[in-house]
């Protein structure tokens, strides 16, 4: 204990801007190899679209747009969580960095229950690709392609989630032990800075997967 | 031995600990040159029983499916587990905080977690290749790695996708430690070319190793469950993979030799004890190629069914690489130029880099002529063109680096002699090797195949002596650098009188490099500043 926003900044550095400085822009480098990490995913989901439009419109049909739209909600709320989160570090409130913190912790776990669901819906509608797929609808392999993508790509979100919510919790420890402060929040603000990220992810897959037999 | 009281990194802590669990960036340094020579050996073994095969037109030594292990497993090596972290992982990691005034990257844990995904990485691909290998070819190309091919291409892509993250940690801590951790007075342009390669270097790995990530993860997928995201046969498209692997891959080729050029600039300057020539467009040139290199990858699917428009486009820029490329090689023999010129190991790998990586970047120019390159598509001269620039280029890069900075980081200085020596054998035995290569894909030798008609058995005899005194060549540093480690002179801070801020420390460097933050008050390379310009081999 007693370290209360008195943590020496790290051997390497001259001094705790410069370490702040460091961490903030490192995140940012990192989230940029994440934009290309999905990137390149989004390529493959365009391509495939552009290539079979209508399997992918009847296809979405059967995403349940009721269960991604509240976790759309869910998440956007777990942003604004965070943010609060931030905002009590920066100025030392201990009480409430918890308390959003644990917050954002059960919005993401929320998340992923819900996305649970889904899976789970899918696997009884014979629905996932390379394990029970039975697809009635019109040009079943693209069909197929549609379902793989949607599994890749909201499963290596909910990966990103799940890590999120495991960066969370490791803050929430940290902050229970009184570990930042006005003068040491960097860990708070970058981590707020990825679980952003993982957010706006999902604003992309939302429409991408549920929406796009809406307009057709 | 004599100089025992001083404490340095590398006798600061003793045991496998101080090492294993260690954040110097100094000693993980260590860490991965020992283990990419380790790979680097394990992918000539593979080339040399290659090598063998091709003594004689038919398949006498090894059959065609072995064959096939053979050249993927030693493209597969030498690329992902040599390469690509050679100069950065090693020299730069040593090097980067040294030169710009730092006591260490910025994120030293994440440096130290960069090399246990390497190892983790290299025992799924090690252990594949010694299970039954893989015959892929290193560009797993789909459908035949997830449809066709019965052999273990899962751990190895598995290994592949692990140390992506291992090269990613690497480039975002150099950006990072670049960016943020510069001495006082160390301005973008006062700093060394080599910090610029790294800095490229790590920009490029940065934007396209999670393309190959996604990309060998979705190969995974479609092979574990028989889904078609690649394959025709499932509505999947083939060259979709290809644009996406090469996105990565072509950038790759600048990964391998960007920190190859950094080198090469900082030997030259100091054995010709002059100052660069060309400062700023050294640096822009550097930038230039690490951009461009992001918009060429077209040109490897010139035969692959693309559309002919876009390849006209790849082919056209690929050209302006030769720009920036060639304003290297000029104002590398124009710092030459009337400098007092000391012919030291290092100077005469500098040279066979040079000499090397224009005749591979020429042919590289041939092949991005559309017409030529039909002509000689997947032929021997494709393969002696990357190899002049991998090996040519690459690694006489780092051996060169190697040899310079030996001192700063071993403390201790190799035998001159045999070093000259090694580098003639090495470059005499590289151009015998992959020379007679051009001449046999331009008369239209296949790659990739383990026979081929008898009237071509002069020139893969000559190839496979030169890769023979190629591999004396690597034996012979390997085994003097070992042994100078304990027998060799002590080299004293700055051997090679030197300027550069790694010189100012003593050799080996403290555990925390500089006592006191250096201050810089002038551009890189302030040659000649010294009175007496002849370097030493007499150390302390």
């Amino acid at each position: 204990m007693a370290d209360h926003s008195q943590a020496a900044h790290a051997h390497q550095f001259d001094d705790i801007k410069q370490q702040h400085e460091a961490d903030s822009l490192g995140m940012w480098v990192f989230l940029t190899t994440e934009i290309l990490f999905f990137g390149a995913l989004f390529l493959c989901y365009g391509i495939y679209r552009h290539a079979y439009p209508d399997a992918f419109a009847s296809a979405s049909h059967y995403m349940d747009v009721i269960l991604g739209g509240i976790n759309t909600a869910v998440l956007l709320g777990s942003s604004l969580t965070v943010v609060l989160a931030v905002h009590a570090a920066q100025h030392g409130e201990r009480k409430r960095l918890l308390v959003f913190l644990v917050m954002t912790i059960v919005l993401g776990c929320v998340f992923l229950g819900i996305k649970g669901l889904e899976y789970s819906h899918k696997f009884a509608e014979h629905l996932v690709p390379g394990v029970d797929f039975q697809y009635a609808g019109p040009q079943p392999g693209a069909a197929e392609i549609y379902f793989v993508l949607y599994f890749v790509m909201t499963g290596i979100h909910a990966l990103h989630l799940l890590i999120g919510i495991g960066i969370m919790t490791w803050l929430a420890v940290g902050a229970s032990r009184n570990r930042y402060g006005p003068d040491y929040y960097a860990p708070v603000e970058v981590s707020g800075l990825y679980w952003h990220f993982v957010d706006i992810i999902w604003i992309f897959l939302y429409p991408m997967i549920y929406l796009i037999h809406v307009y057709r | 031995m004599k100089m025992e009281q001083n404490v340095d990194y590398l006798n600061v802590a003793y045991g496998p600990r101080s090492w294993l669990l260690s954040t110097d960036h100094k000693r993980i340094a260590i860490l991965y040159m020992i283990s990419i020579t380790f790979f680097f050996f394990v992918g000539g073994f593979f080339a040399l029983l290659m090598r063998l095969e091709l003594l004689t037109p038919q398949g006498d030594l090894v059959a065609a499916h072995t064959y096939n292990e053979l050249f993927s497993m030693h493209g597969i090596t030498m690329i992902f587990f040599f390469l690509i972290p050679s100069i950065p992982a090693v020299l730069g990691n040593f090097l980067v905080p040294l030169m710009i005034g730092a006591r260490d990257l910025a994120f030293p844990k994440l440096n130290l977690l960069s090399w246990y995904l390497y190892i983790i990485g290299g025992i799924f691909t090690l252990t594949a290749m010694i299970t039954g290998g893989v015959d892929t070819g290193w560009t797993f190309y789909t459908p035949l790695s997830t449809a066709y091919s019965t052999t273990n291409v899962i751990p190895v892509v598995t290994g592949i996708f692990i140390l992506g993250f291992s090269s990613i940690l690497t480039g975002v801590n150099f950006i990072i430690t670049i960016h943020k951790m510069r001495a006082p007075g160390l301005t973008w342009f006062r700093l060394p070319l080599f910090i610029w390669a790294q800095y490229a270097t790590s920009i490029i790995i940065v934007l396209a190793t999670p393309v190959i990530a996604i990309t060998l993860l979705l190969l995974i997928v479609e092979r574990v469950f028989g889904v078609g995201i690649f394959n025709p046969a499932l509505g999947g498209d083939p060259l979709l993979f290809q644009h996406l692997f090469w996105f990565y891959s072509h950038p790759a080729v600048y990964i391998m030799v960007l920190p190859s050029m950094g080198v090469v600039s900082e030997l030259i300057t100091c054995f010709a004890r002059k100052r660069i020539f060309g400062y700023y467009f050294m640096a822009a040139a550097i930038m230039a190629i690490a951009a461009l290199g992001f918009l060429v990858w077209g040109h490897h699917m010139f035969v692959s069914g693309q559309s002919v428009y876009a390849s006209m486009v790849f082919s056209a820029l690929s050209y302006f690489v030769a720009v920036p490329s060639a304003i290297k090689v000029f104002n590398w023999l124009a710092t030459l130029y009337k400098g007092s010129i000391s012919f030291h190991t290092p100077l005469l790998y500098a040279f066979g880099f040079i000499g090397l990586f224009t005749i591979g970047g020429l042919t590289g120019l041939f092949l991005a002529a559309l017409a030529v390159d039909v002509h000689v598509t997947d032929t021997y001269f494709v393969v002696a063109h990357f190899h002049y620039i991998m090996v040519g280029g690459a690694v006489m890069g780092y051996l060169g680096g190697i040899h310079y900075w030996w001192p700063k980081i071993t403390g201790r200085l190799y035998p001159e002699g045999w070093a000259k020596f090694s580098a003639l054998v090495l470059f005499v035995g590289f151009n015998l090797t992959f020379f007679p290569q051009f001449i046999l894909g331009y008369l239209g030798m296949p790659r990739r195949y383990h026979v081929y008609p008898p009237e071509f058995q002069v020139l893969n005899v000559l190839s496979t002596a030169g890769a023979t005194i190629l591999g004396i060549g690597y034996l012979i540093p390997f085994t003097y650098l070992i042994w100078s480690l304990r027998r060799g002179k002590h080299a004293g801070p700055n051997p090679w009188n030197a300027t550069g801020l790694e010189w100012t420390t003593s050799s080996p460097p403290p555990q925390h490099n500089f006592d006191k933050t250096p201050i810089v008050t002038e551009g890189p390379y302030a040659y000649p500043p010294f009175e007496k310009t002849e370097v030493v081999h007499g150390g302390s």
